[in-house]
């Protein structure tokens, strides 16, 4: 099982720009705990879910050869609460991408109103850290991250 | 025409400040990136990127901070590093001031280097 934070996506253009979209649910078990009188989705599982849209963005970029891992969140703000039955989009662009790393930024929206705004930096690790070994398999995108994208692939740029 | 020196450091101190998550007044010239600022590995990358922005410039790697060169044993010796090193970084590196560093070439403090300053000069030699 993987932790996955997106439902689908809704748009994606290879190196520019990635919309992804999540349904926040009260069958979701952290939400129970989240709290029990007052269920709120977490901050941080927005900034995880706008990181995986980001994330799949920047390793189709180089595609995915890279290990994309998430090395920096340069900014989170969140405007306003999300509860079971919103659905929120994460909207994801590209600032600039090396051979090294990419920055990324974007928004993030509730029941299509923006309510936050993301930016972050994700570093390809086999290109970094200098003399740290990684294994040869690709750990970061497995089936269930490519299945999601791979729509918009298979006729262009979607 | 050229840019003045006061528009060159306030959009260094705006990349800084953002990259960084630091006060405006905390980027004094003197400042150094990792000692501090607190800048870690992904912080050098992010200000690259944030400087090319913000002064429409290429940075190729390597150019403004080191690239590899700590793990060449042909630089780094005993903790120190060698003459060839420190000639690499005259010739790639003018932006730095080596005067007190050359000295005694700790690794250690090679984070002392890059300072506000070093910035800005590189910036500076860039654009204008």
């Amino acid at each position: 099982m993987r932790w996955i934070w997106i439902d689908r996506f809704t748009e994606f253009k290879p190196g520019r720009k990635a919309v992804a979209t999540k349904n926040v649910s009260l069958a979701e078990e952290h939400l129970h705990d989240h709290w029990e009188a007052f269920p709120i989705q977490p901050a941080s599982l927005m900034i995880e879910g706008f990181a995986q849209t980001a994330g799949i963005l920047v390793g189709q970029a180089r595609d995915f050869k890279e290990k994309v891992i998430l090395a920096k969140v340069a900014r989170a703000e969140f405007d306003d609460i999300v509860v079971p039955g919103d659905q929120v989009t994460y909207q994801a662009e590209i600032n600039a991408i090396t051979e090294q790393a990419a920055s990324v930024k974007g928004i993030v929206l509730k029941n299509n109103q923006p309510i936050g705004r993301v930016e972050m930096m994700f570093s390809h690790i086999d290109q970094n850290l200098a003399g740290a070994k990684f294994p040869e398999e690709n750990f970061v995108f497995t089936g269930q991250f490519e299945r999601l994208v791979a729509p918009f692939l298979e006729g262009g740029d979607g | 025409m050229p840019m003045s020196e006061e528009e060159i450091f306030d959009k260094v101190k705006k990349a800084l400040v953002e990259a960084l998550s630091v006060d405006d007044d905390e980027v004094a010239p003197e400042a150094t990136l990792t000692g501090d600022l607190g800048a870690e590995s992904i912080d050098y990358l992010d200000i690259v990127f944030r400087l090319e922005k913000a002064f429409d410039i290429k940075i190729p790697r390597g150019e403004l901070f080191p690239d590899n060169l700590l793990n060449d044993p042909q630089y780094v010796q005993d903790g120190r590093l060698t003459e060839a090193a420190l000639d690499q970084f005259r010739q790639r590196m003018p932006h730095l001031d080596l005067s007190e560093f050359e000295k005694d070439p700790d690794v250690n403090k090679i984070t002392d280097l890059f300072t506000v300053q070093t910035i800005f000069n590189y910036v500076k030699g860039k654009v204008n």
